[in-house]
């Protein structure tokens, strides 16, 4: 089978011509490609895509914000007086410095820019501009500058169990229906009451932004790169789970439910995975995985996805939202929420407290995760036109009653090939 | 408190990390304790929650035994740059310090960068032979990012 590009074209990179029509191919240039990223930003993160800006809960009060990205476009989301959020580019109209500087805040009834104060209202109108009139009649802005014509551009926003999404495109569906209504079942599903931020970390990671989310999404490696997964039986594929993927392809949730693997037990001993590490190691104080039902569902773990760069995750009591946020071909940064619910009892905090070694870039079960994509980036340094084999389960995308296939990743690059017209 | 005890403990805590002697590393604490590695931001805000967060001698014992045995990483080790311990106080028969600290990171190809700068923050007594241990190490790195992963403590 030949699936390399056409020996002609010496630039097929940029060019965005996938090696052949399958969904479980996948040409290495994607990680690499400098062109490939800039046309990212304009076919997916600045299209109709919704992204992950902040939750409702920082930013509970009239003029509360907090600064983001969407793609690499900085942006502002700040609660408005009618209790609305707003969010525009973090780019002020006059010069095009940060309007805002920094994480979060609250900025009262205006923002206003330190280069040359202009101000803009928590809709992101332009509102004030210094000086407009001159000193003395002299200097100033023309008669005719029209304010309206010069405010940052401005992105719809929507909520959803108080995730708050962003984006450029009036053409974007509502929410529920671009991520479709068995996924954000199962996001209403943990997301079902009042949060509290816990701790937020950033991980920058070392590869194409696309590797962690193919990570997230790939039901088939959890519990065999990630030993601890798999030895405390949080997650094996033997177990009862399965794999939402949503009709268009962009998002997905996996679960594992808590269930006895039967006849399956030995499956992981006969496929001689480093991972089974049966007798090998013990838990000095499992008080780490002491977890209590919580959802009354018996999924002890849940992973889920919104294209293109938001993740949901359950992992037994410990609950965290993590953003992908693109940073350079090559890098990206992995910021971490951790959270638990505002009622949570002091044991249930404690709970949730020492669960958290098992996620973040010191996770018990996460930490490969870090240093995975790197290995792919790196691996794959000579091979922009070689392709990667993405063909557990098939070729196909539907939700799958196993983990052991790779349905949600190929639902990745259907979703992502449309936006990109490749 | 003597300031020259301190400075032991804290030479000997950042030579066992950096010889990758790790299982001494829990030995330095009491049972129970408290070691958590945060930020100083999350500290600020009042946010609990950590990268790593040990309120026993067992759950040390598991970092340990999980980097030795379980987690995958490149092969990496730290150096530890300790600065001098400040005594803020004493409660309950233990010293509230405080010490600075700088871990360069040596990856497995010479690559050496700074990984992370912050403070201490600890409560110490003497344990029954009279060897200062620690009753909690807060770790509160200086910024919020932690490149690729964090595999050995702080």
């Amino acid at each position: 089978m030949d699936v390399r590009h056409d020996e002609g074209l010496k630039e097929p990179v940029s060019s965005g011509i996938w090696p052949e029509e399958s969904l479980a191919r996948v040409p290495y240039w994607v990680y690499q490609d400098e062109a490939n990223y800039k046309r990212e930003m304009e076919r997916l993160f600045k299209a109709a895509t919704w992204n992950f800006v902040c939750l409702e809960a920082d930013i509970p009060d009239k003029g509360d914000y907090r600064t983001n990205h969407v793609g690499i476009m900085p942006v502002i989301a700040v609660r408005a007086a009618d209790g609305s959020i707003n969010c525009f580019e973090n780019r002020c109209s006059h010069r095009g410095a940060l309007i805002a500087f920094d994480d979060g805040g609250n900025v009262g009834n205006q923002f206003r820019c330190v280069y040359h104060s202009w101000s803009y209202d928590l809709s992101g109108n332009l509102r004030g501009i210094a000086f407009e009139r001159g000193i003395n009649g002299v200097g100033g802005m023309p008669k005719d500058f029209c304010r309206d014509d010069f405010s940052p551009r401005k992105l719809r926003t929507t909520t959803l169990a108080g995730l708050v999404f962003a984006t450029l495109s009036p053409d974007t569906p509502p929410i529920e229906e671009y991520i479709g209504s068995e996924v954000v079942g199962r996001l209403k599903r943990v997301l079902n009451r009042p949060i509290r931020v816990m701790g937020r970390f950033v991980q920058p990671l070392p590869n194409n932004w696309k590797l962690y989310v193919e990570n997230v999404k790939d039901t088939y490696h959890a519990s065999i790169l990630h030993t601890f997964l798999t030895t405390f039986r949080i997650s094996r594929l033997t177990q009862g789970g399965g794999v939402l993927v949503s009709p268009d392809g962009g998002n997905h949730a996996s679960y594992t439910i808590a269930m006895p693997e039967g006849a399956n037990a030995n499956a992981y001993k006969e496929q001689q995975i480093r991972s089974d590490q049966d007798g090998k190691f013990a838990l000095a104080d499992p008080s780490v995985l002491d977890s209590v039902e919580e959802f009354g569902d018996h999924i002890q773990l849940q992973i889920l996805s919104v294209f293109p760069g938001f993740i949901l995750q359950q992992i037994h009591n410990c609950l965290a939202v993590r953003h992908v946020v693109p940073r350079g071909v090559g890098k990206m940064d992995l910021v971490w929420t951790y959270f638990g619910f505002a009622d949570d009892t002091p044991e249930m905090n404690r709970r949730r407290l020492r669960q958290q070694n098992l996620v973040g870039p010191a996770g018990f079960i996460s930490m490969e995760d870090g240093c995975i994509g790197g290995f792919v980036q790196r691996g794959t340094a000579a091979a922009a036109d070689e392709v990667s084999v993405i063909e557990m389960g098939g070729s196909t995308t539907e939700s799958q009653a196993t983990r052991a296939t790779e349905a949600s990743v190929r639902g990745f690059w259907k979703a992502y090939r449309r936006y990109m017209g490749y | 408190m003597d300031v020259a005890q301190l400075v032991e403990l804290n030479a000997l805590y950042a030579r066992v990390i950096d010889n990758e002697q790790f299982e001494e590393w829990p030995k330095l604490f009491h049972d129970p304790c408290l070691y958590k590695l945060t930020t100083a931001e999350n500290v600020a805000r009042g946010l609990e929650g950590g990268l790593i967060y040990a309120d026993t001698r067992g759950m040390l014992e598991d970092r340990v035994s999980s980097l030795r045995k379980v987690n995958i990483y490149e092969r990496q080790r730290y150096r530890h740059i300790v600065g001098l311990p400040v005594v803020l106080g004493q409660q309950n028969g233990a010293a509230e310090v405080e010490t600075p600290f700088l871990i360069v990171r040596i990856m497995r190809e010479g690559d050496m960068d700074v990984f992370a700068t912050g403070c201490y923050r600890d409560k110490v007594k003497p344990d029954a032979s009279g060897a200062l241990r620690f009753a909690e190490r807060i770790v509160i790195c200086d910024g919020r990012r932690f490149d690729t992963l964090v595999a050995l403590p702080f």
